[in-house]
């Protein structure tokens, strides 16, 4: 490979790197810090780079070439993160090669690395019940809580597939925790609506995205900041919208 | 007892969320144990001790951020697995549901309330963790500045 493929070829895989890390909900400043560690022990030492949840710009800075790369979806998921994590690392103490690296990184693109989906729904359905317990429910709720959050996550991940609006299916899945939570307390099994429903829809609240949006905020990620910001504000408003209609429908 | 049960409920409810958010499977222990330690202190300190929400938030916070960097080092994975698990039991979902709730029930007075709440709480978590990182960097330069003396 001459200079130029070599650079061009080194971009391409740093904004992979990038873009995986970002496509899984890694912090900002994460991001860039492991795209220009990658650079530096490539010996590209003038590299920047500018992250945001839904694009990432990268330069060699002076005449060499500058690459955009956009993100058009987002999901936690540290599995990922910490793969990419770790070629990085091999890269940056030369264990492995840049091609060696950009084979990997492609292979975690294809792939999400996702537990079976049962293991997630009942993994889903326990943390609701115990959330209630946490929320000082009683545990005569706890069953018809584990019911809500696991229904309501299979939903989001139905619809998430179907329709591929994040807005949308976090509104059905509201929907569906809502109204069997409302049932549940019609028909007698569950005693304090309010508590089976905080403790169903803790799989489906942006917690850790609002976490992390001002997390970016104090270090300085204005933009990544309040475009996770909004992001949080989205969810939040169909999972309310959600709950809302369930209980004016019941 | 109650003690007991809060520590059972709060370690599978990191644990289950550990999978949910794919953290890597050998390390779901030890997201269920800092989730578990993090809820202990904030429930000892609103319960026993009677503290704001928002300062045992803070506190809570504060000793995950500590508890990440040092797992992720000795583990040599990213802080954020031991965070996000760790953060998971403090996040507001009954405040902020309220203040959904209150939003969409055209009451704005409770609605701003509670979200003025949420967003104090997210912030006190978010401050725990960077106050954290900031204190072992100065602890870090500290420890090498003794050893080069």
């Amino acid at each position: 490979m001459d200079y130029n493929e070599r650079t061009e070829f080194a971009i391409d895989c740093f904004l992979l790197a990038g873009r995986i890390m970002m496509e899984s909900g890694a912090e900002t400043y994460r991001v860039e810090d492991t795209m220009l560690r990658m650079a530096h022990s490539q010996g590209m030492t003038s590299a920047q780079s500018y992250v945001t949840p839904t694009g990432i710009i990268f330069s060699l800075g002076r005449t060499q070439p500058t690459r955009i790369t956009s993100i058009p979806n987002r999901a936690t998921n540290l599995h990922r993160i910490s793969l990419v994590n770790t070629i990085s690392r091999k890269l940056t103490s030369s264990i492995i090669t840049l091609e060696e690296a950009y084979d990997e990184l492609k292979k975690i693109e294809k792939n999400n690395y996702m537990l079976p989906v049962f293991m997630q729904i009942i993994a889903a359905a326990l943390a609701s019940g115990c959330f209630l317990i946490m929320f000082a429910g009683v545990w005569q709720d706890f069953i018809p809580a584990m019911v809500a959050g696991g229904l309501g996550y299979w939903i989001l991940l139905l619809v998430t597939d179907a329709t591929k609006v994040k807005f949308f299916s976090e509104f059905v899945a509201a929907v569906a925790v809502g109204l069997v939570a409302a049932l549940a307390v019609e028909l007698g099994i569950g005693q304090q609506l309010d508590t089976i429903i905080i403790g169903s829809v803790m799989p489906l609240v942006p917690g850790v995205i609002i976490t992390i949006a001002i997390r970016d905020l104090i270090a300085g990620h204005f933009t990544s900041g309040l475009a996770r910001g909004i992001e949080a504000l989205l969810t939040a408003f169909a999972i309310g919208s959600g709950i809302a209609l369930a209980l004016t429908i019941m | 007892m109650d003690y007991v049960i809060q520590a059972v409920v709060s370690f599978l409810a990191s644990t289950c969320f550990g999978v949910i958010f794919n953290a890597p499977f050998r390390k779901l222990l030890y997201c269920g144990v800092v989730g578990m330690t993090s809820w202990l202190i904030y429930f000892v300190l609103t319960e026993l001790y009677a503290f704001d929400i928002i300062h045992a938030s803070f506190a809570s916070a504060m000793f995950v951020g500590i508890c990440a960097h040092i797992l992720a080092k000795r583990l040599r994975v990213p802080m954020m697995i031991f965070n996000v698990s760790g953060i998971i039991p403090l996040v507001p979902g009954g405040t902020s549901y309220n203040a959904m709730r209150s939003l969409m029930e055209n009451d704005f007075t409770m609605g701003v309330q509670y979200s003025a709440r949420v967003f104090m709480i997210a912030g006190a978590i978010a401050m725990g963790i960077v106050f954290a990182e900031v204190f072992i960097q100065v602890m870090r330069k500290a420890m090498t500045k003794q050893k080069t003396v």
